[in-house]
């Protein structure tokens, strides 16, 4: 199971940052080259990004870049730096329809037939930052067989929306539209930076709430940030312990050839047993909630 | 390649290196490196592999290293020849 909990993000342009974060162990890492990275960094910011996608640094860990838009004088010559050094996903951002989408994917493709890589083995995954974007979720989410996931990025999106960060009020429309968007297209969600890292309470209260939701993780700018989110997305023992009894009665009902499964006198129908497998295969691939 | 004009590439922090280039008659390479001793014939060595690959074969080019990787020592090679060079014809795959 591919656990896509955390996103650390990083500025393209920080050479220690580049050479350094792969310590933290994030399950995903976001080279940044559009908005943490000056116009006058952008070609440095490019060519560190291409030599730490090939440096091997970031083995085991998903690795996934943040190219310019590509009506931008910069993202084409992104797409092709990252691209050709083996990035795992690129990442496109203010994703408005499907048709940006079309347009990354055909260039992605010329680039992989030029450069000699598989066809079809880079991976995109879509920022959504607009009302534009919001409302054209489920066409964005299902207009390529390249997409691992959608982002909502909230800071140009509460500015589009003319409000500002608050308690999550101004995020309620977008978050449960990018999530039942990412749903229908069976890709993952992640949700959107919490900016004040020195509130570890806050930032806690954020990520419960997009757990529940259903969120598959987040991105994060603080690499503080990981390990609080990895725990707040773990099993508890109890959760665990329950998933392996329900687990068990099912292949015990399955064995005796009966068509209802009973757990403690009560009875436990298909969905259930399926969230305990998801549960048990959390606990296999990130443990237990400490 | 050709050098024509001077630029600086990179930062003095920590596990970075700031790199000037400017043109000159010959390929000469000022290093100074804050691991020297254990470090500096591998880091000369690196920036004068990237140049190689480059063709820059005439260029003063000072460094000033304050722990980067090898990886960084190249982008930060690479980045201040595309900068200085009259024109810049290095494909990517040339590049690693």
């Amino acid at each position: 199971m591919k656990l896509r909990r955390s996103m650390l993000f990083m500025p393209g342009s920080n050479a220690a940052m580049l050479s350094t974060a792969f310590v933290f162990k994030p399950d995903s890492v976001m080279f940044d080259l559009e908005d943490a990275v000056s116009l006058r960094e952008k070609d440095a910011a490019r060519m560190l990004t291409f030599h730490a996608l090939r440096s091997g640094l970031y083995d085991g860990i998903e690795t996934v870049v943040r190219i310019n838009p590509l009506s931008s004088p910069f993202g084409m010559a992104d797409l092709e730096a990252v691209v050709r050094a083996g990035v795992e996903v690129v990442r496109l951002p203010k994703t408005d329809s499907a048709d940006d989408v079309h347009r990354l994917e055909t260039e992605v493709e010329r680039i992989e037939r030029a450069c000699g890589r598989a066809v079809g083995s880079t991976r995109l995954m879509a920022a959504i930052e607009s009302a534009s974007g919001v409302i054209n979720a489920v066409s964005i989410a299902s207009a390529s067989k390249r997409l691992i996931g959608i982002a909502l990025a909230a800071f140009d999106y509460v500015m589009d929306m003319q409000t500002e960060r608050g308690d999550g009020t101004e995020l309620y429309y977008a978050r449960c539209a990018v999530l039942h968007a990412a749903r229908c297209a069976r890709i993952d969600a992640f949700d959107v930076v919490f900016p004040d890292v020195n509130d570890d309470a806050g930032f806690l209260k954020e990520v419960d709430l997009i757990r529940r939701l259903g969120f598959n993780g987040k991105s994060l700018i603080n690499p503080r940030q990981i390990e609080l989110l990895h725990n707040a997305y773990a099993p508890t023992v109890e959760e665990v312990d329950y998933a392996r009894r329900v687990v068990a009665a099912a292949e015990q009902a399955e064995t005796q050839g009966l068509g209802v499964i009973a757990l403690n006198g009560k009875m436990i129908d298909a969905p259930i047993v399926e969230h305990a497998r998801v549960v048990l295969r959390r606990a296999a691939a990130g443990g237990t909630r400490k | 390649m050709k050098i024509v004009r001077e630029a600086l590439a990179g930062t003095l922090e920590s596990s970075d290196l700031m790199v000037r280039i400017a043109p000159h008659p010959d390929l000469e390479i000022v290093l100074q490196s804050e691991v020297m001793r254990q470090f500096g014939a591998q880091i000369e060595a690196v920036a004068r592999d990237t140049l190689d690959k480059l063709g820059v074969t005439a260029a003063l080019v000072v460094i000033e290293d304050k722990g980067a990787l090898d990886c960084v020592i190249r982008a930060r090679l690479q980045t201040v020849v595309q900068r200085a060079a009259e024109e810049w014809t290095a494909e990517w795959s040339a590049l690693s």
